[in-house]
C-alpha cells in the first residue's frame, strides 16, 4: 500500500531477506486479519454490515487526525499538540455561532461561512506557531507541541469558560453528523482526506521531499531541499487535519467543550505507528495508516462485542500497542539489515 | 586445541549472492599471524562483503571458516569480537551523538563499584588512549562534530583498543591526509609486531604497497591472487584488478604537475574575506572552466569552507558574490536555485540508503523534472544514462542504494549533479573510496565539466585528488589561505611542504 518503500522495488534478496523487508507492512495487516477472524467467531453480532458501518463511523474523526500526523512522524517529527488543536479548533468553529439562550458564552456569532473559515484560520494559525517554533527558533517538535498541547488547551478553557456550546455552522453540522443515505457524511469526509493525504505523499513532489527528508534529512540538506519549509508544511499540515477532524467531531459529538478529545491523541498516533510507519522516518504511508487505523478500531469495537472486563480492555489496548511498536522498531532494524 | 602451523584465519570455497547478484564465488583466503594483508579490487569486487563475513555482519554464505585451524561460523557480530575480531567498516559505525570517549569504549566502557558507568575513568582512559595513537582531540565533544577524518582515526583506535587479534580496517585511510596515515602507518605496524593480524582494504596502491606484508587481489567476486609486497608492485596490481593496458595509471602524481591556470576566464564565484566555522578571511576566485583545487591537512579548513560555499553553514563575516552580484545563502536550497552544487565528503550525508538509486539521483533536481506530479518515468530514464555513463554496478536504477558497493554509491552521489549542470560544482573529496579506474573516469567527467564552462572547485586532503584534477591549487592552513600555485608547475612534495 505504501509506495515509499517495496512497491516500487523489486525484490532485491532472497525471499526470507524480502519478507524481512516487508515485515512493517505484513505484521499490522496479519494483525487485522487475526483480530477480524477472532471476534468473528467470539461473537455472532461483530462480523455485521452494520457494525462494519459502525467501526468506519468510529474511527472517522481519528483518521483524519491521523492523516496530518503521519505526514508529521514520516518526517521522523512528532506532533503531541494533535488532538488539543482539534479540540480548541472545534469550539473556535463554535464560538463564532450563535448559541441558544441557555449557553452562557460570550460569542461572537457570524455567519456560517466566516465562522468556519476563521476557524480554519485558526488552525493555519497554531499550525504556524509550532512551525516557527520548530525550524526557526529549533525547539524540538516533541517540547514544541507539547506546549502547544498545553496552548491549545488554554484556548478552549478561555473561550468556553467551562461551558458546553452546542450549535455550529449548518454545512459542519451536516458532514459531523449527517448521511447520505446509509453512508454518515463523517466517513466520506475521512475517505477523502486520507486518499489526499495518500495521493499528496505518493504522487506529488511535496510528498517525495516529505520522504525524503524523514529519510535522512542531512542528505536532503546537502541535495538543496528547504528542509525546514518541508517541516514546517507538514507541522502546518497537521494543524490543520486536527481543524478539521475537530469542527466535524464538534458536530458528530453534538457538543463542544473541553477535554472532549483527550483520547485522541493516543488513538492517532498509535493508528500511525500500529500500521507500521517508521517512527524514525522515511517508510510508511497512508496505506499503513488505514490499516494502522481499522485494527485500532476493529480492537475498540471488537471488545465491546465480547464480554470482557472494561479495566482489562485498556491494559489489551496498552499491550497491542506495545507489540506495535517492538514490532515498528524491530522491522527497522531488519530493514537496516537487509 | 589450536595448531601451530595452521594460519590465524583460513576460509575455503566462500561464496555469497544478495538475491540475483553473486558477490563472492569460491573464495580461498588465509590471513597469518602477524602479518598486514592488503586488499585491492575495483568497487563493488566483494572485498567489504569478504570482510563482513569475517566480521560476522553477514552470517548466511557457503564455505567454510577456521580460526587457528578450528571451525569457526559467526552468529552475529558480537560472536565474531567475542573470537577477537574488530572491524572498522568503510562507512563508519560511530554514534554521532556520543561523545569521541563513548565511541572509544563503546561496549566497554568501565563502570564503578554501583554498575554505573565510571566516567572520570572512561574519560582518563579515552584521553591515554587518545594520546597513545596521537590524536588530538577532547574527549567530551559529539563525535558528530568532528571532521571526517578524526572520526575515523578515533573509530580505529576503538578496535585496535579492543585487544582483536584480527583487525580489518576497509578503506581506513579514505579521508586522511598524509601526516595521520603516517602516524596509523606507525601504529599498525606497532601493532602487527606484537603479533596480531590486520586486513587492510584501500584504493591507494601506493599505501597498500608500503604498509603490507602480503597484497591480494579481488575482481568480480573472485580472489585473482594472492603475493608477498616484495615480489610486485603498482602495475601488477593494476593489471589484476582491471586488465593490462593501463600503464598511465600507474604513472601516479610523483614528478612536476602542469598547471592549467585560466587567468583571463570570467570569475563566477567570488568570495572576499569570507570568515566561518572553521576558516578565516578566506578570499578566493573560482573562475568559468577552470577547476580550482583547495588543499589542506586534516582540519584545515577547506571542508568547512565548501560547506558555507553551498549555503550550508552561515558567515561570520565576509561575502560571496556570484557572476558579480553579491549573493547571500540562507540556506542550501538558495545555493542550489542559484547553481551551485555540492557534493560532501561523507556518503552517509549524501545519500539516501533506504531509497531506490534512481530516486536519489533526481532528488537535487525534482523541481526541474516536475512541478506538482512527480514523474518517476522520467527520473528513472534520467538516472539510467547516469548509470550507464559512469558505470555505477549493478547497472540498476531500481535497486536500494544502501547495497551498493562503497565507490559505486560514491558515483551515484556524483551523477546528482550531472543533469541539469550547475554553475559552480563544489567536490570535496570526489574520489573517496573509487578505485584507480573510476578515478580516472571523475577527472574525466571532471575535465568535461570545465570543458562546459563550469567553475569546478576540488577540496581535498589527499594530494593526488587535487593535482589529478586541478589547475590552479590553493593551500589551506588553520583555517586560512597560506599559498596559492597557479601557472607553472606544481609537485607533490612542495603541495606538502604547504601546507
Ligand atoms: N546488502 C547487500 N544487498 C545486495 N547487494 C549487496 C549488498 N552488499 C553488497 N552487495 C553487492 O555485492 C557486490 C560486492 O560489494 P562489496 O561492498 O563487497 O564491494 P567492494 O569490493 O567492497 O567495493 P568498494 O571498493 O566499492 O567498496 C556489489 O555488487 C554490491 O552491490
Ligand atoms: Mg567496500
Amino acid at each position: 500500500m505504501s509506495t515509499s518503500d517495496s512497491a516500487v522495488l523489486p525484490r532485491s534478496g532472497g525471499g526470507l531477506r524480502w519478507l524481512q523487508g516487508q515485515l512493517r507492512n505484513i505484521a499490522p495487516f496479519a494483525t487485522l486479519l487475526v483480530l477480524v477472524a477472532l471476534f468473528s467467531i467470539a461473537s455472532p453480532s461483530f462480523a455485521t454490515l452494520d457494525n462494519v458501518a459502525n467501526i468506519a463511523r468510529q474511527v472517522s474523526v481519528t483518521a483524519i487526525i491521523a492523516v496530518g500526523l503521519t505526514f508529521v512522524i514520516l518526517c521522523a517529527e512528532i506532533d503531541l499538540s494533535v488532538a488539543s488543536v482539534a479540540n480548541a479548533v472545534g469550539i473556535m468553529v463554535a464560538f463564532f455561532t450563535l448559541q441558544d439562550q441557555s449557553v452562557n458564552i460570550a460569542n461572537i456569532p457570524l455567519p456560517g461561512a466566516a465562522a468556519i473559515a476563521l476557524a480554519l484560520l485558526g488552525s493555519v494559525a497554531l499550525g504556524a506557531v509550532t512551525a516557527f517554533g520548530v525550524t526557526v527558533i529549533g525547539i524540538p517538535s516533541f517540547i514544541m507541541t507539547l506546549a502547544m498541547l498545553q496552548i491549545g488547551a488554554g484556548i478552549c478553557a478561555m473561550l468556553v469558560r467551562g461551558q458546553i456550546a452546542y450549535n455550529v455552522p449548518a454545512p459542519i453540522e451536516l458532514l459531523g453528523s449527517g448521511s447520505i443515505g446509509p453512508v454518515p457524511w463523517i466517513v466520506v469526509v475521512a475517505v477523502l482526506v486520507l486518499v489526499l493525504g495518500h495521493v499528496v505523499l505518493s504522487y506529488t513532489r511535496f510528498g517525495r521531499y516529505v520522504y525524503m527528508v524523514g529519510g535522512n534529512r542531512e542528505a536532503a540538506e546537502y541535495s538543496g531541499v528547504n528542509v525546514k519549509l518541508v517541516l514546517a508544511a507538514v507541522l502546518i499540515i497537521s494543524a490543520v487535519c486536527s481543524g478539521i477532524a475537530g469542527m466535524l467531531g464538534v458536530a458528530h459529538f453534538g457538543s463542544a467543550q473541553q477535554d472532549e478529545f483527550d483520547n485522541y491523541l493516543l488513538d492517532a498516533i498509535s493508528a500511525v505507528v500500529v500500521g507500521g510507519t517508521s517512527l524514525f522516518g522515511g517508510q510508511g504511508g497512508i496505506g499503513n495508516t488505514v490499516v494502522g487505523l481499522l485494527v485500532l478500531g476493529v480492537l475498540n469495537n471488537g471488545l465491546d462485542h465480547v464480554r470482557i472486563d472494561s479495566f482489562l480492555k485498556i491494559l489489551i489496548r496498552g499491550l497491542i500497542l506495545l507489540l506495535a511498536l517492538v514490532i515498528n522498531v524491530y522491522a527497522q532494524r531488519l530493514r537496516a539489515k537487509a | 586445541m589450536t595448531d601451530r602451523s595452521a594460519p590465524l584465519l583460513e576460509l575455503r570455497g566462500i561464496s555469497k549472492s544478495f538475491g540475483g547478484v553473486t558477490a563472492l564465488s569460491g573464495v580461498d583466503f588465509t590471513l597469518e599471524a602477524g602479518e598486514i594483508h592488503g586488499l585491492v579490487g575495483e568497487n563493488g569486487a566483494g572485498k567489504s562483503t569478504l570482510m563482513k563475513i569475517i566480521a560476522g555482519v553477514h552470517t548466511g554464505f557457503e564455505g567454510e571458516m577456521r580460526i587457528a585451524g578450528q571451525p569457526a561460523r559467526h552468529r552475529s557480530a558480537r560472536s565474531a569480537r567475542d573470537a577477537g575480531i574488530g572491524m572498522v567498516h568503510q562507512e563508519l559505525s560511530v554514534v554521532p551523538e556520543l561523545s569521541v570517549a563513548e565511541n572509544v569504549m563503546l561496549g566497554v566502557q568501565p563502570v564503578n563499584r554501583l554498575g554505573l558507568v565510571d566516567w572520570p575513568g572512561m574519560m582518563r582512559r579515552a584521553r591515554a588512549l587518545l594520546a597513545e595513537l596521537g590524536i588530538a582531540v577532547d574527549p567530551r565533544v559529539p563525535i558528530g562534530s568532528l571532521p571526517l577524518g578524526l572520526q575515523q582515526l578515533v573509530e580505529i583506535a576503538r578496535v585496535l583498543s579492543s585487544g582483536a587479534r584480527i583487525v580489518i580496517l576497509d578503506e581506513p585511510t579514505s579521508a586522511l591526509s598524509p601526516p595521520e596515515v603516517e602516524v596509523l602507518f606507525g601504529l599498525l605496524r606497532r601493532v602487527r609486531d606484537s603479533g596480531r593480524s590486520i586486513v587492510f582494504i584501500s584504493h591507494f596502491l601506493e599505501d597498500v604497497l608500503a604498509i603490507c606484508d602480503r597484497i591480494t587481489c579481488f575482481r568480480n567476486g573472485r580472489l585473482i591472487e594472492t603475493a608477498p609486497v616484495a615480489a610486485i608492485d603498482k602495475g601488477w596490481i593494476i593489471t589484476r584488478m582491471i586488465g593490462a593496458g593501463h600503464e598511465e595509471l600507474e604513472a601516479g602524481y610523483t614528478g612536476e604537475i602542469r598547471l592549467d591556470s585560466r587567468p583571463g576566464a570570467p570569475v563566477v564565484l567570488a568570495c572576499e574575506a569570507a570568515s566561518g566555522p572553521g576558516f578565516r578571511e578566506v578570499s578566493l576566485e573560482a573562475r568559468a572552466g577552470e577547476v580550482l583545487g583547495i588543499y589542506g591537512s586534516m582540519g584545515a579548513g577547506q571542508l568547512d569552507l565548501a560547506r558555507a560555499l553551498f549555503g550550508r553553514t552561515a558567515l561570520s563575516g565576509g561575502r560571496l558574490s556570484l557572476d558579480g552580484r553579491p549573493l547571500a545563502l540562507r540556506n542550501t536550497a538558495a545555493a542550489r536555485r542559484a547553481g551551485i552544487a555540492f557534493v560532501p565528503e561523507s556518503r552517509r550525508s549524501m545519500l539516501f540508503a533506504q531509497e531506490p538509486v534512481y530516486r536519489n539521483v533526481s532528488i537535487s533536481i525534482l523541481d526541474r523534472i516536475s512541478r506538482l506530479w512527480v514523474k518517476p518515468a522520467v527520473e528513472r530514464e534520467i538516472a539510467q544514462r547516469h548509470v550507464e555513463a559512469l558505470g555505477i554496478r549493478p547497472p540498476s536504477v531500481h535497486r536500494r542504494l544502501g547495497t551498493l558497493s562503497g565507490g559505486n554509491q560514491q558515483k551515484v552521489a556524483l551523477a546528482k549533479w550531472l543533469t541539469h549542470l550547475p554553475r559552480v560544482l563544489v567536490l570535496s573529496e570526489p574520489t573517496r573510496g573509487m578505485d584507480v579506474g573510476a578515478k580516472e573516469e571523475v577527472v574525466r567527467i571532471v575535465r568535461g565539466l570545465r570543458e562546459q564552462g563550469i567553475a569546478v572547485l576540488v577540496v581535498s586532503t589527499e594530494p593526488e585528488t587535487v593535482l589529478s584534477l586541478a589547475d590552479r591549487i590553493l593551500v589551506m592552513k588553520r583555517g586560512e589561505v597560506r599559498e596559492e600555485f597557479a601557472g607553472g608547475t606544481v609537485s607533490k612534495d612542495r603541495l606538502l611542504a604547504a601546507a
